[in-house]
């Protein structure tokens, strides 16, 4: 089975994670830009980070036989610094037409004041004028009411709900975010929050359209294989194949899709000129035999190294 | 014809009629415009508005490319890459702004895109401008990124300091690059380049790993008393590519023990001496 990881912040991770990874049968990511665990305060940082996201992370997944894809905004966190907020939005539109950039996110609330509420707008605005899908945070507290918040905001601002991804979703917001036609993202926290078993569960109730899990894994401690990993799982708990298939690949490309930037070729047929640019070159190994096509020895690998 | 004029002219043939008609119209709104983000918005558009295929040149236009600009070598181009270029171009003057307007784009590039202004650089104005940025894309570990300047790119050997120059060489097998492609490399070689690959050499061979025999090439011509001890090495040694390699170097060598060493190997004197053996031979087997 091949895999998306929808959610992932590979900037954080090492080359081990990217051989795993690739070994389990992730052929694409999506990594959304958000804070690095302390705020940024300059202006300049942000766009080196940026500008690492559709440069050099890309082409560190592509050693591996991975398609980076990414997302990106002014985080919610750093949204509360407004004067590095106001530069920040100065400097996005610059990023947001770049090849690879799939939506507008990963943005929304944190606290939820005052200054996450103006920047959110103001990003909401800039999708709606750039024509661009917006994966929305939700609040890790006061999370019903925020993600209901952030979806009506998202609506108020000229959002269709089918071009919104709300991530971090879970058993208490799941209903709302589907009602409304909106697409639900779950991520998989290892020991907090939204864990693996939660999520078979929550397939089980609520079936598999325009549901898909991610990883979100980052600096923290995170599990870069959890979709594989929980695929796997819900196999074995009886949840049909075409269900699996669907949470764990097919709507995120579905979604995300919708960008023209996310297509399934890019991976299954990738066209000449892309091999050129990305497709090409080991430093990342020093030395060490190229591994672009680990993906297809997935099935035996799968037991040995994925799942240690 | 100027590049620009080409570039335009190649891509008249090769855009479907909204495309083209939407590249004319934005050259023409960049050309005259104040504001950086008009360039800054075009260019990244232009990917979705052109695709990404194959430029294919023919020969008449290649010739039409070198004599337009001497050593500009566009026959990997792409249609996006053309049409960026044409764009970057309508706004090369003044200078001073385009130089501004090029380092921005080289700061928030793609991948894609840096490949792209990096192959530009032999068509920029005021061309000693951008000595610092060409050194930057030699530094990088992106090997797209890096060969962008240092393959089929006439602009390192012509603006480069030799020191910049030796690390483009020496990177090149850092990176796993083949160096035929360098245009200049046989010009630009020198005595101090030589030392720092003989001394590369000599690494790789304590590790157990293999050295590229293309890297003789640029020895050669200074080999004397110690390098020529590592030919003769490679000679004795090495696999048919590397003793012909070697062979080539020592008949480029002015050190009479070069001379006696290839008077040893008289079949691989023969075929330098014929023509049969060349480094263009040795580098398209």
């Amino acid at each position: 089975m091949r895999y998306i990881d929808p959610h992932i912040h590979m900037q954080a991770r090492t080359t081990d994670d990217y051989e795993r990874m690739a070994a389990a049968g992730i052929v694409a990511v999506i990594e959304p830009a958000f804070w690095l665990g302390q705020p940024r305060t300059h202006v300049g940082t942000y766009i080196d980070y940026l500008s690492a996201l559709v440069g050099w992370e890309r082409f560190r997944a592509a050693q591996f036989g991975i398609r980076h894809y990414c997302t990106l905004g002014l985080n919610s966190k750093e949204a509360n610094n407004i004067a590095l907020a106001e530069q920040v939005m100065d400097i996005l539109p610059r990023f947001l037409l770049k090849e690879g950039v799939v939506a507008v996110g990963e943005i929304g609330y944190d606290d939820q004041t005052a200054a996450e509420d103006r920047f959110y707008r103001e990003q909401l605005e800039l999708a709606v004028d750039l024509d661009m899908l917006v994966m929305v945070h939700t609040p890790h507290r006061d999370k019903r009411a925020g993600t209901i918040r952030s979806m009506e905001v998202a609506v108020e601002m000229g959002m269709k709900p089918e071009r919104v991804i709300i991530d971090h979703n879970n058993e208490e917001t799941v209903r709302d975010v589907l009602d409304r036609g909106f697409w639900a993202g779950f991520t998989l926290y290892p020991n907090t929050k939204m864990g693996n078993e939660r999520m078979v569960e929550i397939a089980r109730q609520y079936g598999s359209e325009r549901v898909f899990i991610d990883s979100s894994a980052d600096w923290g401690v995170s599990d870069p294989l959890a979709v594989p990993k929980t695929a796997k799982l819900m196999l074995d708990r009886g949840i049909s194949k075409a269900d699996v298939e669907a949470i764990c690949y097919g709507n995120a490309l579905a979604a995300y899709g919708q960008s023209g930037q996310f297509n399934e070729s890019d991976w299954l047929d990738p066209v000449p000129v892309d091999q050129r640019t990305l497709f090409e070159g080991n430093s990342v190994l020093r030395g060490q035999t190229p591994q672009v096509s680990a993906s297809a020895a997935v099935d035996q690998r799968l037991a040995e190294v994925a799942f240690k | 014809m100027t590049p620009e004029h080409l570039l335009l002219h190649w891509l008249s043939s090769r855009l479907a009629p909204p495309a083209l008609e939407w590249l004319n119209a934005q050259a023409v709104a960049v050309r005259g415009a104040d504001r950086d983000g008009d360039l800054y918005l075009s260019f990244t558009l232009v990917p979705r508005k052109t695709g990404k295929a194959d430029l294919l040149l023919s020969t008449e236009e290649l010739a039409a490319a070198r004599a337009a600009r001497a050593g500009w070598d566009p026959s990997d181009l792409s249609v996006d890459q053309a049409a960026r270029l044409v764009l970057l171009l309508a706004t090369q003057t003044p200078a001073d702004r385009f130089a501004h307007r090029l380092e921005q784009l080289c700061v928030t590039a793609d991948v894609a895109e840096l490949v792209l202004l990096y192959r530009g650089l032999p068509l920029y104005p005021e061309p000693e401008r951008y000595r610092l940025r060409a050194a930057e894309g030699i530094r990088t570990n992106m090997r797209a990124v890096f060969e962008a300047v240092a393959h089929r790119n006439p602009y390192a050997s012509e603006q480069l300091p030799e020191d910049a120059w030796n690390q483009l060489v020496l990177k090149a097998l850092f990176v796993g690059s083949a160096l035929h492609p360098i245009v200049g490399l046989d010009r630009r070689a020198n005595p101090r380049l030589a030392r720092m690959l003989s001394d590369y050499a000599h690494e790789r061979w304590s590790a157990s790993r293999p050295v590229s025999h293309e890297l003789w090439r640029c020895v050669g011509p200074f080999a004397e008393g110690d390098l020529v001890d590592d030919l003769a090495r490679v000679l004795a040694k090495g696999s048919p590519p590397e003793k012909q390699a070697a062979a080539l170097a020592l008949s480029a060598s002015p050190d009479p023990n070069a001379a006696a060493l290839l008077r040893a190997a008289p079949e691989l004197s023969a075929a330098i001496a014929a023509g049969t053996l060349s480094w263009p031979s040795l580098t398209a087997a």
